[in-house]
């Protein structure tokens, strides 16, 4: 990683000079390796053109840059804090772990980062309406939150089944001007949801940005969701640097279309001793067929607009992904993941309903902090790392998300209160 | 290049008459009856049926094409019945292209898929989420096993992607109507006339236009201005109604394509 990457800006070629230009960008066309591309009708490719044309300017643009900054620590609260879970570590073998502390964000999770960037491209754009996916409403939110605080229209589409699960989510986002929109297509999840959205956008792409919720789809979605999220590896990494003097031995974050997980990826990626480790939605276990874990088990298909590993039959027909997470319940995954997994960078391993939920419960009780349960997979997966590494491993975990959203059904789970 | 569209445009411009094209998905309502619908299809005038291929995921479709493929899927189709059903349209004089998202041809292999569409007498195939810009493999396998390769233009689509997507393509061209996904409309709209005479700037290649038309005026209206009318979601609600009713609308479209032009 390029500590100063103002020494680049004297060259002539602006794509030359970005901060990225460091061997971890896609390809002109959005290739990650052999994965990624473009795969979508022809009638958004003038979309995703003058997308990709508008975020190249903008992210050299300081004008942009600064005002993005100034959300993220004036309106999100970035920094976000990394916190030592010395209980909790006490069920790992002895290593110590470190929580990069997204859920102390603004809406509950990392998600407001992206939002944030990719509403303001959409002012940027002389855009006045956004059109988002959510699966279990956090990314939802987090949109609806964003476009109330820029002043654009915001319709949400959510799968029926979602809308059901996530009442509440489906309230906040009314309650912030948005208009949610229930998907009542297909299996009425998230899936479905992401292509309603896109055959709204296919209609109404003149007035209408898609503001897509991970680093997924086609380009220039995976480079710009990815880069509006690396503030977090950026923080962590220098954060850890300035409590521990060294860096982590490995930094584990959940996956589900992996967009926490490529952004605390990015800070140590030019590290080769720190261990990225992406841990999937094991659901009920991988012989179960209930799962979600697109990158231990799938196969290279297209889905939603890229090439990457996807859940699917010997026919090519998605399969569904089952999670007890709503927000890990995907049958794709980024494209970035997919070329990490193949290029042996990051490793990528499975983590069962019953292993998250036990985290969720412990770090609950150790620390005082309700995760997320898609950020549980995530501690589990470094409770697993701490007795690999043994008692001298320092490893950062990516706590995504707060687990407010989930107390429903970590209630029914555990049994908590009657009758729920 | 098939030869087998070449003829047929050679055929309808000879006789100053728009090509019908018809769209019925492969398995609906069963793989039996969907040969049946088809059959009825070319029977009542249609020069040529685009075979769909049922998907999970169909993002460039509206309700009622997405409703039939999830029955199709529900009722057990596989990509096995696709050629199945090719070969009885080709097996009984009828021309037949197919209709597909990518991943299916992705997950069987582009090179097996183009092996066995031409096999089963198939002509090409049209490709709504694969564009020229992806299409390497693609365009290697049409031309080892002699399939057209129909890409589609939009309004959207700016001058130099038009003229590269006409490059890519042969067969002909589609060119979608509207800004929108499949499904019936009241009206085709001028972005059609406005389209088709942009892709004419970029090649000789016949040009069909899609996505709205369900009468045989609406028919008769695009005809006048493109050389193939492509008719899908209201032949495919009528497929719901079965074979007497589709004959009925593709004998009404086919009236529709040979009326004479009127200028617009």
């Amino acid at each position: 990683m390029t500590e100063n990457p103002s020494d680049k800006a004297g060259s002539d070629t602006p794509r030359d000079t970005r901060d990225e230009a460091n061997g971890h960008d896609p390809d002109e066309r959005g290739h990650f390796g052999p994965y990624g591309g473009r795969f979508l009708p022809e009638a958004l490719m003038s979309a995703l053109d003058e997308l990709s044309a508008e975020y190249d300017k903008a992210r050299l643009d300081p004008e942009f840059t600064d005002e993005f900054d100034r959300l993220l620590s004036g309106y999100a609260g970035r920094p976000s804090l990394l916190t030592e879970a010395p209980r909790f570590a006490e069920h790992a073998g002895g290593a110590r772990i470190f929580l990069k502390r997204e859920d102390l964000n603004h809406t509950g999770s990392h998600k407001i980062n992206n939002v944030l960037g990719q509403a303001l491209l959409t002012k940027r754009m002389g855009k006045k309406r956004v059109i988002a996916e959510t699966g279990a409403g956090q990314h939802g939110v987090a949109t609806a939150t964003a476009c109330a605080l820029l002043d654009l229209e915001c319709v949400v589409y959510m799968g029926e089944v979602d809308t059901q699960r996530q009442a509440l989510n489906v309230a906040r986002m009314r309650l912030l001007g948005a208009e949610v929109v229930p998907v009542t297509t297909g299996s009425r999840t998230l899936k479905d949801a992401i292509n309603e959205a896109l055959r709204d956008w296919v209609t109404n792409v003149d007035t209408t940005h898609y503001l897509l919720g991970t680093a997924a789809g086609a380009h220039p979605f995976p480079v710009m969701v990815r880069n509006f999220h690396k503030v977090i590896g950026e923080e962590a990494r220098r954060q850890i640097l300035e409590l521990t003097g060294r860096l982590p031995d490995a930094v584990a974050a959940c996956v589900g279309g992996g967009s926490n997980a490529i952004g605390i990826f990015h800070g140590f990626i030019d590290d080769p001793d720190v261990r990225l480790v992406g841990l999937e939605p094991g659901g009920k276990g991988l012989d179960s067929g209930e799962h979600g874990a697109t990158l231990t088990k799938g196969t290279p298909g297209t889905l939603h607009g890229a090439l990457s590993y996807l859940l699917q039959d010997e026919d090519g027909q998605t399969i569904e992904a089952y999670s007890i997470s709503a927000g890990l319940d995907y049958p794709g995954v980024g494209p970035e993941h997919s070329w990490l997994k193949d290029s042996g960078r990051a490793e990528y391993r499975a983590v069962t309903d019953a292993e998250a939920m036990d985290a969720f419960q412990l770090l609950s009780r150790t620390e005082g902090i309700i995760p997320a349960i898609e950020s549980a997979h995530a501690l589990a997966g470094a409770l697993a790392l701490g007795r690999e590494l043994g008692p001298d491993a320092h490893i950062l975990v990516n706590l995504s998300g707060r687990g407010d959203k989930d107390v429903d059904t970590a209630a029914r789970y555990f049994k908590l209160v009657e009758d729920v | 290049m098939s030869g087998g569209l070449a003829e047929l445009f050679e055929r309808t411009r000879a006789e100053s008459r728009g090509a019908l094209v018809g769209y019925l998905p492969a398995g609906y309502p069963t793989v039996e009856r969907s040969k049946e619908l088809l059959a009825a299809t070319i029977d009542a005038g249609a020069d040529l049926v685009e075979v769909g291929v049922p998907y999970s995921d169909p993002v460039m479709d509206g309700p009622t094409i997405q409703a039939a493929a999830d029955a199709a899927l529900k009722a057990g189709f596989r990509l096995k019945h696709l050629f199945e059903v090719v070969e009885s349209v080709a097996s009984r004089g009828g021309r037949a292209v197919v209709m597909t998202y990518w991943n299916p041809v992705h997950r069987y292999g582009v090179d097996a898929f183009a092996r066995d569409l031409a096999a089963a007498g198939g002509l090409g195939l049209i490709t709504p989420d694969l564009t020229p810009d992806e299409a390497g493999d693609w365009l290697a396998a049409s031309e080892t096993h002699g399939l057209d390769r129909i890409f589609l233009v939009a309004p959207s689509s700016s001058e130099e992607r038009i003229a590269l997507t006409a490059r890519a393509s042969s067969g002909f061209v589609y060119a979608t109507a509207v800004m929108g996904v499949t499904g019936a409309r009241d009206s085709v709209g001028a972005s059609a006339a406005d389209l088709v005479r942009r892709t004419r700037e970029h090649t000789d290649l016949p040009i069909g236009v899609g996505l709205g038309v369900r009468s045989g005026d609406q028919a008769a209206e695009v005809a006048s201005f493109a050389d193939a009318v492509i008719v899908g979601s209201a032949l495919v609600s009528r497929a719901g109604e079965g074979v007497p009713a589709v004959r009925e609308l593709a004998a009404e479209l086919a009236e529709g394509v040979r009326r004479p032009a009127v200028p617009a």
